[in-house]
């Protein structure tokens, strides 16, 4: 097990937290830039869509993995930087400006969404949001001029500065070095006072309130920086789908989105791409594998969400940390061979905290 | 006039499915502080597993419903044995993702049964397409059989309801778990196995609403997004409170129907949110919530 002896302030705010770190980190970039040559295009394709769904679980980790926030509605966040780069890029604006205003528009309807949390706290914050997805959604089929209602809107080509984006090498470069600034940015922001005051919020809204945080305004901030967050995975997903249309953003979109969160492991970064990725590639293994299922079960449309179903009770059940807790067990058992002991990671039970006053 | 007082009608009528799966909610809620989100989806189950009584074993109606709801309560008793108990003591949000995991695996399952769970079927009840004209015949209010059921049946489930949690041990037991859990064990009531009959209930609850809900929009997997306005009703009347879910259900059937006859069309389907996010805005606390304050 590494124990890192402390020497100076510069240890404590270091990114990585030792040589190993930075090896494998730095491996991970390598793979990263090394991909398009190594992969099949429709492989590459996948990591890209691993990619967009990874900022948007970035968002959503922040709200419910480091906030608290449960979001029913975030799909509707991703509708609206997708909308709103769609129009913006039909009406001539250059997407190095379309896409912050993606994440600007979204970012404001957090706040807007946030605005409730002013007055009501835990599961009618999550209530609010499953009502604003809903309305969202309905709303959007009946904006037709902006959205092109339920035909759908469809993408022109993505140009940045001359090159052609629409191109899968590209694209997936853009979509990763996208990924990699907002990972970094949730990251410093974590570990600056808005960060510790999420945590704080997360672990206990009494303690937070009474060490002086302002409860509704750190709220609202997660909100919108989540929203934002989604925002900029929507103006992707819009370029990377080419059309898009209302029901690609409801409230199952909403609930999946959520499932990644969860499966990934709450309350770690890695977790928001852990999640995606598992996503993806077990997707991926039940197209390949139901032809060798029965056709009974095979062909069926409800496949798909029984395995996930499963695999999301499963979770919550014996991994609440999701597959980042089940990684780090076995980088810990990994780490102090043979002494890993059973009981390490033994969740505390506590009594059950009420949120009623008696 | 009488235009209004029968989109009213009709809006009460599916107004009490909403505040049947509000009550249900509740029940669960007051008991056990957990959000379920798997509401809708439960009474899907119900409502299929009614068509597969009817259809395929050929019961006749009263006997699928009664059957009906003695294996929903059985289904629900089971999910709380077998995920919800060992999460006993972890944060809320375990058991909101636990619930939301249980609807998605329920809409999942029912789908994969072959031929049968992506169609949409017609519950082939005793009363379908029949009407009764109240105030004369040609002139007065008309109202669907369906509709009537509905209500006549909320009424009696609800007073039955009362009956329970009023004069029997077990309704007195649940009632004191809901108020303070600690306490009711100090009592002597076997708390977990009284939350455990209280998923029964609701579950059963949840049935009785997808039968009856089955009749107007017919058994199809994804019915259970209509479970899903039970959390506007619930939150109108103010969480935790059961007559505030009854009355909620109704105010939120009622707006509806109003709304697909005043507004156009589209609005009718997110009426209920509206009305919810103004509530929440206005009165958090609901028509009939008690002052949430919370403890360290």
């Amino acid at each position: 097990m590494h124990f890192i002896f402390k020497t100076r302030y510069e240890q404590d705010i270091n990114l990585f937290r030792h040589g190993g770190q930075t090896f494998w980190y730095a491996a991970l970039a390598l793979a990263l830039v090394a991909a398009p040559w190594l992969l099949s295009e429709y492989t590459l394709s996948q990591v890209t869509f691993i990619g967009i769904y990874a900022i948007v679980c970035l968002g959503l980790m922040l709200l419910a993995g480091f906030t608290g926030q449960v979001s029913l509605g975030h799909a509707g966040f991703l509708a609206m930087g997708a909308y709103t780069e769609a129009y913006l890029q039909a009406n001539g604006w250059p997407f190095m400006i379309s896409l912050p205003m993606s994440a600007l528009v979204a970012g404001i309807t957090g706040i807007m969404i946030g605005l409730p949390a002013l007055r009501v706290k835990g599961m009618y914050l999550s209530i609010a949001t499953l009502a604003f997805g809903f309305i969202l959604e309905e709303v959007v089929v009946q904006a037709e001029s902006i959205t092109g209602g339920n035909a759908g809107r469809q993408l022109g080509p993505l140009t940045i500065g001359g090159i052609n984006f629409d191109d899968g090498i590209n694209f997936y470069f853009l979509v990763t070095g996208i990924a990699v600034v907002c990972v970094l940015g949730v990251l410093n922001l974590l570990r600056s006072p808005t960060g510790r005051a999420f945590v704080a919020i997360r672990d206990s809204e009494v303690s937070a309130q009474s060490m002086g945080i302002n409860l509704a305004h750190y709220k609202t901030t997660a909100f919108a920086l989540s929203a934002a967050l989604a925002g900029i995975a929507g103006a992707l997903y819009a370029h990377k789908i080419r059309i898009i249309t209302p029901d690609q953003f409801g409230f199952l979109q909403s609930i999946e989105l959520l499932m990644m969160v969860v499966i990934g492991g709450l309350g770690s970064i890695q977790g928001a791409i852990f999640g995606p990725a598992f996503w993806f590639l077990v997707q991926q293994l039940i197209v390949t594998g139901k032809d060798w299922l029965p056709p009974a079960i095979g062909q069926q449309t409800g496949l798909q969400p029984t395995i996930f179903g499963i695999i999301l009770i499963a979770i919550v059940l014996f991994e609440p940390l999701g597959l980042y807790g089940r990684w780090l067990k076995l980088r810990t058992f990994l780490e102090i061979f043979p002494f890993y002991r059973k009981g390490m990671f033994k969740r505390q039970k506590s009594y059950m905290k009420s949120e009623r006053m008696k | 006039m009488l235009q209004l007082l029968q989109l009213i009608v009709s809006g009460a009528a599916i107004g009490c499915i909403y505040a049947l799966l509000a009550l249900g909610f509740v029940l669960i809620y007051k008991a056990t502080e957990t959000v379920n989100f798997a509401q809708g989806d439960l009474m899907m189950v119900g409502g299929f597993l009614g068509l597969a009584a009817m259809t395929l074993i050929g019961l006749p109606f009263t006997v699928a419903f009664i059957l009906t709801i003695a294996a929903m309560a059985v289904v629900g008793m089971g999910i709380e044995r077998l995920v919800l108990r060992p999460l006993l003591g972890q944060p809320a949000f375990t058991f909101v993702m636990m619930t939301i995991g249980i609807g998605y695996l329920a809409r999942g399952l029912v789908t994969m049964i072959p031929y049968w769970g992506t169609e949409t079927h017609t519950l082939p009840v005793p009363f379908k397409d029949e009407v009764v004209w109240i105030g004369g015949e040609g002139k007065g209010l008309v109202m669907s059989v369906e509709h009537l059921v509905i209500i006549l049946a909320t009424v009696a489930l609800v007073a039955l309801l009362y009956v329970f949690f009023r004069y029997t041990r077990l309704g007195i037991a649940m009632q004191a778990t809901s108020q303070n859990q600690l306490a009711a064990f100090y009592m002597g009531i076997p708390v977990r196995r009284v939350n455990m009959l209280i998923w029964g209930l609701s579950s059963a609850i949840c049935g009785v609403a997808g039968l009856l809900l089955a009749p107007i929009t017919f058994v199809h997997a994804n019915m259970g997004f209509v479970g899903l306005k039970a959390f506007p009703a619930a939150v109108v009347g103010g969480f935790g409170s059961i007559p505030g879910a009854l009355v909620g259900g109704l105010v939120i059937g009622i707006v509806e129907s109003l709304a697909g006859f005043y507004l156009p069309e589209g609005y009718k389907d997110i009426a209920a949110y509206v009305v919810v996010l103004v509530m929440l805005v206005v009165k958090p606390n609901g028509l009939f919530g008690d002052n949430l304050t919370k403890k360290v």
